[in-house]
């Protein structure tokens, strides 16, 4: 049995989904960033003045991507996946001779393109507004590779115990989109009471976004060591989950 | 010798504790093209889940061409295709697409996979709407989309659950001419039908399973010759009079008439009569027959007394088992 057969017809028909409906995955970040930066980098980033040594607009920029990149891994496995459930398209992929990890990877490849894509996508539209700098393009690349893999595989856990269309969008709203705003996509953690710096270390999301800082901008809240281990972690902890869930065929198998 | 498929001691507990399955043995040959039948909620279904991992077993053991799914699940599985009951594609990716990453899936090479879709989309009529999304096809150009993607792969083992549901009768027939082309190929086929005439003209040997118990398991031959009484319905050509013929069957010895309507008669015949005997007392009484029919296929009249002496039996076993406890 070819693996490698199996694992490229999992990922086509991934980036096929998510090309086809392009008008919903890809075109939705590139508005919300632009609308962003109108917003929060003219109109009351000019106000703000600099933030970490930069003026606003070039310290969000990192943070925007990568919020777009966190949410789009996230959402393109959990919505793929559980469709896939719904529909019971599942079943062709678990009546064939394909190994739980090509499942596994073959989805979470999936999100991590799109993650990518919108990512590049939004990185682009950010030039209409704000001159990028690149300060380390590997560290850069290793971080949005590495936080596209650990919520495409969040979002995999999420589709594998959800049970209707609501289940898929619980978590986003009431966990993902308050990490991310309260990680340091728009404020350094520095700026808060020691208190809320302490709590603000829990949030895996700091790690990311403060990693991705450093390669545009070369500045950071935490080591970079620091964040690539919690990444890393992260990344193995959920990868675990999945498998086990996957193997013991959780809401997959009567 | 190696089966085509072995099942022994099989059981399926769901986790509200219905017990779909209770230890059942059942053993299909290579090339055979095997019926299993059953009335809704049998277990036929929850068979074919175990057989294809989709169902977690509770016990026993199953093996595919000698393969045991419990330590070579990936080999075992690379032996069948299946087409499941209900439709279990996604109704947005175009039939090309569903095909190709089906039998990548199986790891057939891309070019490959091509040739093989053109080839099955054709045999089976949909080449035309191969770039269309598969909600856009009918009700019966979806069964054979499942058959087409089943068969990608070439299996060597071909599990279909009810393939023929809610197909029209032409259409049917011409999937019936398909399956039968498939099992002279070698292909071993194992069918679950609610059309009974349709498992008593495809099929060779045959397990009725009846509340997660097999209830027989035999050869069609073996299982029709078991039927005592045939009844068959004959069209009066030149009406008679309802009192006239009551009066024939009244005269009649031997065999059985009823009288249905002033056209109709209908006669009960078992194996130690034959129709010549019916035909010489028709002569005689000067009754002229337009046409003549079974009235129920022979093997649905099997089913129902499999299924009726079932759960008399299982009636019986709780009523004494309440007596008992009294």
């Amino acid at each position: 049995m070819n693996n490698s057969i199996a694992l490229k017809s999992i990922l086509t028909k991934e980036i096929q989904r998510f090309m086809r409906i392009w008008v919903q995955t890809l075109v939705p970040p590139a508005i919300t960033i632009s609308l962003y930066f109108v917003i929060f980098g003219s109109l009351i980033g000019s106000r703000i003045g600099e933030m970490g040594g930069f003026d606003y607009m070039s310290f969000i920029v990192p943070g925007l991507i990568m919020m777009s990149v966190i949410t789009n891994s996230y959402s393109n496995v959990a919505s793929s996946f559980f469709s896939a459930k719904w529909q019971r398209n599942v079943e062709e992929m678990l009546v064939a001779p394909v190994p739980n990890w090509v499942i596994v990877a073959g989805y979470v490849g999936g999100g991590m393109c799109r993650g990518i894509l919108v990512g590049l996508i939004v990185t682009l539209v950010s030039l209409l507004f704000v001159d990028i700098q690149l300060h380390n393009i590997w560290v850069i690349i290793a971080t949005v590779v590495l936080t596209s893999a650990t919520f495409a595989l969040g979002g995999l856990i999420n589709a594998i115990f959800a049970g209707s269309f609501d289940d898929i969008s619980i978590i986003p709203t009431f966990i993902l989109t308050p990490l991310t705003y309260l990680g340091g996509v728009f404020y350094s953690i520095s700026l808060l009471p020691d208190f809320w710096q302490g709590v603000s270390q829990a949030n895996p999301i700091v790690y990311m976004v403060n990693a991705f800082r450093y390669g545009f901008l070369g500045i950071s809240d935490v080591s970079l060591v620091t964040a690539f281990a919690v990444i890393i972690f992260f990344i193995v902890t959920l990868f675990t989950i999945a498998m086990t869930l996957i193997s013991k065929g959780i809401g997959l198998r009567s | 010798m190696t089966y085509a498929l072995e099942i022994s001691a099989l059981a399926k507990t769901y986790k509200g504790g219905f017990q779909a399955l209770k230890g059942i043995d059942l053993t299909v040959e290579k090339g055979d093209f095997f019926a299993l039948l059953g009335p809704n909620g049998a277990g036929k279904s929850t068979t074919i889940g175990v057989i294809t991992s989709l169902v977690n077993k509770t016990a026993g053991q199953v093996k595919v061409f000698g393969y045991d799914i419990d330590t070579d699940l990936e080999k075992a599985k690379s032996f069948i295709g299946l087409v499941p009951q209900e439709f279990n594609f996604s109704q947005f990716e175009p039939l090309m697409h569903i095909l190709v990453n089906q039998a990548g899936y199986y790891g057939v090479p891309k070019p490959l996979a091509i040739e093989r879709a053109e080839k099955y989309l054709k045999q089976l009529e949909l080449w035309d709407k191969r770039d269309e999304p598969a909600r856009a096809l009918s009700g019966g150009m979806k069964r054979r989309l499942m058959i087409a993607r089943a068969l990608m792969h070439e299996p060597q083992m071909l599990i279909l659950d009810e393939p023929t549901a809610g197909v029209d009768i032409e259409l049917r027939r011409s999937m019936w001419g398909f399956l039968r082309e498939l099992n002279k190929q070698g292909i071993t086929i194992i069918l679950t039908t609610h059309y009974l005439e349709e498992a008593e003209m495809l099929c060779r040997n045959i397990a009725i399973i009846d509340g997660g118990e097999i209830v027989e398991d035999t050869s069609m031959k073996k299982l029709l010759a078991q039927l005592d009484v045939e009844t068959f319905v004959f069209d009066i050509k030149v009406a008679a009079t309802v009192a006239e013929l009551e009066q024939f069957v009244e005269q009649s010895q031997e065999i059985t008439y009823r009288v249905i309507d002033d056209h109709t008669l209908e006669i009960d015949l078992n194996k130690s009569q034959n129709l010549n005997q019916v035909f010489a007392q028709l002569n005689v009484a000067n009754i002229e027959v337009q046409s003549m029919r079974n009235k129920s296929n022979r093997l649905e009249a099997l089913f129902v007394s499999l299924i009726n002496k079932k759960s008399s039996a299982t009636k019986n076993k709780s009523q004494s088992a309440t007596v008992g406890a009294n």
